[in-house]
């Protein structure tokens, strides 16, 4: 078994759909992080992400509308986040665990209650993104399947990284979120409330959380199963922590983990039991965590 | 900063009042998306957690508020001493699959198999707590992460072993061959109620006397409200956090052993992932702001949404997620009112890295 055979295009082709939606979740992360809201809901965010798209995909017939409804979805567990954390004073920890658990309670709930169906929902009426095919990047070797043939929302998971650097740099409403997470007092010397800031951190953490519960949901698959996130939003707050929440090396982390994702999806071939493949992600999100704390701890030492 | 440090705010009963009504308008409006009678839907939910032929639901009840209240104890334990451990489901795992282990396997009398397993069971939970605790104070790696992603190692680990080598392959499903009959635990005479329950009350007298009459808890907590001046004071705060995280990873171990002897004599592959007790021991420790005496209560009230909503799905086909759901709404209006719940940093590193530091 050498490398050629795990580093085939089909290998490559399915990375994005790995790092899609940890990207996606975890930029969502970065921008609670950065302004001072410690997130650790994610998982539950994405969960409900990925319900919602498949009832948009479903009511509405399309993938558009399904990413729409898997936004809003999203955006409400934003505004639920802030009501509980900033409007009243709970504890972010708190706030997290239990939206973690509403996520799964509810999306279970209404999966039994709208389709009747416990487990999982397919149906054809579900209608999933297409890849998208780009002439002429498609041709070239290696990088071409990774850039082409993927679903819209790795396109823009992948703008929003870069687009959330130069935000971040450059943008004063950037300055002014990372002012709310590291001098809150300066932001409100200068005439901003930094609460205010860190709810607009909340809806748009919500919104790219949809979108990565989407790409699980209505792009990877067409289909809903209980639980679906599966860890990736606890990935994504790895990933978050491990970067401070600064978008690039957010990106390169998170390839990083989607690389040892669909490494694991490669080697279920061999012939390993399912449960060792479904157990590496996070053993390598924990190995990976292990290694740079530890380097870390070294280095400040 | 640290975890109970305020008195609580709220006064009277005015604002607990609409508490009280937005969770009901919630539930309402979730009854009524599912189409359920309500009558119904409340007779089931009451027999379901409180009725039965011979008390027999309130006998499951309990021994599920038994498994809730043990993984409350052990998160209590460490939640105090400012550690924030939320792998209190890999440690139950791992605790249950090592007991039932050798439950199966282990030969010899079956009071001295019980008392293996059960040991062995805690000595499990407590190492997998323990290499948490490793990773955050010689690593770096904070507990809050490192304590949760140690969950999924142990759920596939353990759904390996009785999927695959260990598996009783004439049941047909992904579990453990039977303990033993002579080894299961007793039931008090004349009910259905196994005495599992009193090892819970045994690990929470010792808690309780551990955390209030010990110097050694007297340390732990002490970190647990001001880790820098528990170190100040020269207390050996590693060590007080890897022994805190031991003893609240053996009792999580421990209930993982009373639910194998107690009540499915076997490892079964996700019988104690799929209830979620370790998230609702976790709840129910908020609930009441990790008050010791008040947590039974809450464990019980838990307990008793998740049979009740059994039974409501048996008698309206209200699906039993609701009660999941709920749990999770009533944290939210509860704790968010009680403003003295704060986690701050633990002992050693690896507080709440969005709070306050350097955002670069």
């Amino acid at each position: 078994m050498g490398l050629e055979a795990l580093f085939d295009p089909a290998f490559a082709a399915s990375l994005p759909r790995f790092i899609t939606p940890i990207l996606l979740a975890a930029l969502g992360g970065a921008l609670c992080e950065r302004a001072g809201v410690f997130n650790i809901a994610l998982e539950g965010f994405v969960l409900v992400g990925a319900f919602s798209a498949v009832l948009g995909a479903y009511f509405f017939g399309s993938a558009a509308m399904g990413a729409l409804t898997a936004v809003f979805g999203g955006v409400l567990m934003g505004l639920i986040f802030a009501e509980f954390h900033l409007r009243r004073p709970g504890d972010p920890i708190v706030v997290s665990i239990a939206l973690n658990l509403l996520a799964a309670g509810l999306t279970t709930y209404l999966l039994r209650a709208i389709f009747d169906v416990a487990g999982a929902f397919r149906d054809p009426a579900i209608v999933g993104f297409e890849p998208i095919h780009i002439p002429l990047v498609a041709a070239i070797p290696l990088v071409g399947p990774v850039l082409s043939g993927q679903s819209a929302l790795f396109y823009v998971a992948l703008g929003a990284a870069v687009f959330m650097h130069v935000f971040f740099a450059r943008h004063r409403l950037g300055l002014r979120l990372r002012a709310a997470g590291e001098n809150p007092a300066a932001l409100v010397a200068g005439g901003v409330s930094p609460e205010r800031v860190r709810l607009w951190a909340l809806v748009l953490c919500g919104a790219l959380c949809g979108l990565a519960g989407a790409q699980l949901s209505i792009a990877n698959v067409n289909l809903f199963v209980e639980n679906m996130s599966a860890g990736r939003g606890w990935i994504a707050v790895v990933a978050v922590l491990l970067t401070r929440g600064r978008p690039l090396p957010l990106l390169a982390i998170v390839c990083l983990f989607g690389f040892v994702d669909s490494l694991s999806f490669r080697v279920q071939g061999l012939g390993w039991p399912q449960q060792f493949t479904d157990m590496m992600p996070y053993v390598a999100t924990l190995a990976v965590l292990v290694v740079l704390s530890w380097w870390r701890l070294r280095r400040s030492a | 900063m640290s975890v109970l440090d305020s008195t609580p705010p709220v006064r009277g009963l005015t604002p607990w009042i609409g508490v009280l009504v937005w969770i009901l308008a919630i539930l309402f409006v979730l009854m009524l998306a599912a189409g359920a009678p309500f009558g119904g839907a409340l007779e089931g939910f009451l027999s379901g957690a409180f009725g039965g032929r011979r008390f027999a639901y309130l006998m499951t009840t309990l021994s599920r508020a038994t498994l809730i209240v043990g993984m409350a104890l052990a998160v209590m334990l460490s939640f105090r001493a400012g550690l924030f451990n939320i792998g209190g489901e890999g440690q139950l795992v791992l605790g249950g699959l090592v007991a039932a282990l050798v439950g199966v396997y282990l030969p010899g009398p079956p009071l001295l198999v019980v008392a293996a397993g059960i040991l062995a069971g805690m000595a499990a939970g407590a190492a997998w707590a323990v290499l948490a605790g490793v990773l955050q104070l010689y690593v770096g790696v904070p507990l809050l992460v490192g304590s949760l992603l140690l969950n999924y190692p142990a759920r596939y680990l353990a759904s390996y072993v009785v999927g695959h080598p260990l598996r009783d392959v004439a049941s047909g499903l992904p579990q453990s061959h039977l303990v033993p009959v002579e080894a299961w635990l007793p039931f008090f005479p004349g009910t259905r109620l196994d005495i599992g329950i009193l090892f819970v009350v045994a690990a929470a007298v010792f808690a309780i006397v551990y955390s209030h009459t010990t110097v050694h808890g007297y340390r732990a907590r002490m970190t647990g409200h001001s880790a820098p001046f528990a170190e100040a004071s020269g207390l050996p705060v590693r060590r007080l956090a890897l022994q805190t995280l031991a003893m609240s990873g053996a009792i999580a171990g421990l209930v993982g052993a009373i639910a194998v002897f107690g009540i499915h004599h076997r490892y079964i592959d996700g019988m104690l992932v799929q209830p979620l007790y370790a998230w609702t021991g976790i709840v129910a420790v908020l609930l009441v702001k990790m008050i010791p005496w008040a947590v039974p209560l809450s464990g019980f009230f838990f307990a008793a949404l998740q049979t009740g909503a059994a039974g409501m799905e048996r008698a309206a086909g209200v699906p039993k997620e609701l009660a999941i759901t709920m749990q999770a709404v009533i944290i939210l209006f509860v704790a968010s009112r009680l403003t003295g719940l704060h986690f701050g940093g633990g002992a050693g590193e690896g507080g709440r890295p969005g709070e306050g530091g350097d955002g670069t």
